[in-house]
């Protein structure tokens, strides 16, 4: 693993802590698949460790990022909400990537890798349909044809992400087990692998699952913050933002995020829904192939989250974040559906920024915490919008 | 050596084949009978599920079955209730995933599995990289931890595994989730041979046995079979205890056919 840390960007002081092997952040992550998996999660793992200090590899993934995917991505400041709320509210921009939102990031970097590994096919789980949107397109992109398994009740309430993913090309297919949404999708992609480990590669879909995927999904995002991190220290008066928020979902826009932030004193805050609270109020466990939060009930079994955004409606976290929030590193709070409907409409009135529901929760931690001075007035908070809010728009003309 | 080791070794050193059945636990409600009737049908050892809401390597048909049993309110505690009156002559292994053996801490899960008179535990997503606390918990309640082998095992990885499996080495056979598979391929006859050069401990094959001919076939290389969807699919379709002990039976026959 020193090999690892010398080879990618300056080490964080999580990297550091990360033991070899077993890709553990503290007694979190692991690798808890089928041993038919192993080999193939052992083969990532040594792929991407060598494409990630390959600069060649880095280059052509930078190369796309700036010139598919609209990097660097700005940091908008906020004036009139941030007038309205007493502190400096950043945006950084996520929402103006190409497929609309961060994951399209990862999936580039992990696109990239399959193709250098030999594979002709992509797997790839989603629940909001924004990460099967991403793989659907890397996959046009590279020429490989991709699967997305998602939950029937998602692809219900997202069907304009399903329609782009078939416009793109991809092979949608409904998740029927269990509660029919995303986490059943995470299950069935890990027995799609299975049976197709040879010639596919699994795109998953944020920063969870086994060792290395937490890992590398957090060192592909984690341009997110290191562009926000040097732009925060152009643009902003004190350099370093005293706030740090983003949504937690899997967690990898905010592992993204806070990479770029962890060896500074910015606190650092992750938002997660209220229905959907693995750290705040789930338990140790052991699902889809990592050990961390996860919501479960008495005899083990996992629970079935809620939130208005599919996209944060998953009963686990990635393993980082259970590190950094048992360490105090970060702090991990929950908002309502109703707090995220007035944010996204609110943030959508002063700003013209018209968000998704699952960023409206890290704006609608803000506004709650700007209100009761959690946040002291004057404070500078840089706030990652991971994605727009187009794939809503049904949700919420429904709702009004 | 445990009561799924000394069992199986027993067997293997008569050259008597070893049938595994796996029933879910809690499928249905008698379901219990199906224990008793795969013992009467020469069962040498039962695999019983402990059902979890998200299993990653099982197919549709031990999926179902497993959601069925949820649904009629099976717990582990209620399983092992109903296992703990049977006094069964047969080793019973639990087969059930890492959370539920993590949840309320190894040693805890195993001493209950012990109590309840279970010999052995199959934790399918716990890969010997990560078995430590249970293994640890397994041994000190002499339970046998059965470890998987799969076609993708590599070498390295397929010594350690014979190294530290009790019991018996479970092959699984195909590069997939549990189900029926149409034919037997190369890949299980190939994993077999080479578990063996690496050990003497019995080699059961499983995944995809889905009839009495293949089970033969399995047993000209393997020391038993274990066979789960074959038999739950048609608990799911409503074979009650005897039924599916006849058609148990027709293994053991065709099993003992090939031993003689
Ligand atoms: C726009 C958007 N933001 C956030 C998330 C949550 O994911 P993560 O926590 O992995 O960033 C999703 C997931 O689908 C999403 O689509």
């Amino acid at each position: 693993m020193d090999q690892l840390l010398r080879t990618g960007h300056q080490p964080d002081p999580v990297d550091s802590r990360r033991p070899s092997g077993l890709g553990r952040f503290g007694e979190y992550g692991g690798r808890f698949v089928p041993e038919s998996l192993v080999p193939a999660c052992e083969e990532v793992e040594r792929a991407f460790a060598e494409a990630w200090g390959d600069p060649l590899f880095r280059a052509e993934l930078n190369h796309l990022l700036a010139v598919y995917v609209g990097r660097p991505t700005p940091l908008t400041p906020t004036a009139r909400l941030s007038a309205e709320l007493g502190v400096n509210l950043w945006l950084k921009r996520e929402d103006l990537t190409h497929t609309g939102s961060h994951k399209i990031n990862n999936v580039l970097g992990q696109a990239l890798l399959a193709r250098r590994m030999g594979k002709r096919r992509l797997i790839a789980e989603t629940g909001a349909g924004q990460h099967g949107v991403a793989t659907a397109t890397a996959g046009a992109l590279l020429g490989m044809p991709t699967t997305v398994l998602m939950g029937e009740k998602d692809t219900e309430r997202q069907q304009l992400n399903v329609f782009r993913m078939k416009m793109l090309g991809a092979e949608v297919i409904p998740v029927t087990s269990g509660s029919r949404t995303l986490k059943d999708a995470c299950s069935e992609a890990l027995r799609h692998w299975v049976t197709s480990v040879d010639d596919a590669y699994y795109c998953l879909g944020s920063a969870m699952g086994p060792h290395p995927y937490p890992w590398m999904v957090r060192q592909f995002q984690r341009v997110i913050g290191e562009e926000a991190r040097a732009q925060c220290a152009a643009d902003l008066v004190s350099g370093t933002p005293d706030y740090v928020v983003a949504c937690v979902g899997g967690g990898s826009n905010a592992a993204g995020t806070f990479a770029g932030f962890v060896d500074t004193p910015a606190r650092l805050i992750g938002v997660e829904a209220a229905g959907g609270a693995a750290i705040s109020a789930g338990t140790t466990g052991v699902l889809h192939g990592f050990r961390s939060k996860v919501l479960q009930d008495e005899h083990g079994q996992i629970s079935e989250a809620h939130s208005i955004a599919a996209g944060l409606d998953y009963p686990g976290v990635g393993p980082e974040h259970a590190y950094l929030a048992e360490s105090g590193r970060a702090t991990y709070v929950t908002v309502d559906d109703v707090e995220v409907l007035a944010a996204t409409h609110r943030l959508a009135r002063t700003e013209g920024i018209l968000c998704a529901l699952e960023s409206a929760h890290a704006v609608a931690w803000v506004i709650r915490a700007a209100g009761d001075g959690t946040i002291p007035p004057g404070s500078t908070v840089m706030l990652t919008l991971s994605g727009r809010g187009d794939k809503d728009m049904a949700t919420l003309m429904e709702l009004s | 050596m445990n009561a799924v080791e000394t069992r199986a070794r027993a067997a293997k050193a008569t050259g008597r084949k070893l049938l595994v059945p796996y029933v879910t636990g809690g499928v249905t409600e008698n379901w219990t009978d199906l224990l008793r009737a795969a013992v009467d049908a020469g069962a040498d050892a039962i695999e019983i599920g402990l059902p979890f809401s998200d299993p990653t390597l099982d197919g549709p048909v031990v999926q179902q079955s497993s959601h069925q049993a949820l649904s009629r309110g099976a717990t582990t505690r209620q399983i092992l209730d109903d296992v703990s009156r049977l006094g069964l002559p047969v080793p019973l292994i639990a087969f059930t995933y890492a959370n539920l053996v993590l949840h309320g801490g190894a040693d805890q899960f195993c001493a209950a599995l012990a109590d309840a008179g279970v010999g052995g535990l199959i934790v399918p997503d716990l890969p010997v990289d990560e078995m430590e606390p249970v293994a640890t918990a397994a041994a000190d309640t002499k339970l046998d931890l059965v470890l998987l082998a799969s076609p993708a095992t590599t070498p390295h990885r397929r010594t350690e595994i014979a190294k530290r499996s009790r019991g018996f080495i479970y092959a699984v056979s195909v590069m997939a989730t549990t189900g029926e598979q149409s034919q037997l391929g190369q890949a299980g006859q190939q994993l077999v041979t080479s578990l063996r050069q690496a050990t003497d401990l019995p080699v059961v094959l499983g995944f995809g046995i889905s009839g009495p001919r293949q089970a033969a076939e399995a047993c000209g290389y393997a020391d038993g079979v274990a066979v789960g969807s074959a038999l739950m699919r048609r608990v799911l379709d409503g074979a009650g205890a005897a039924e599916l002990g006849d058609f148990l039976g027709e293994f053991r026959t065709a099993l003992d056919r090939t031993t003689r």
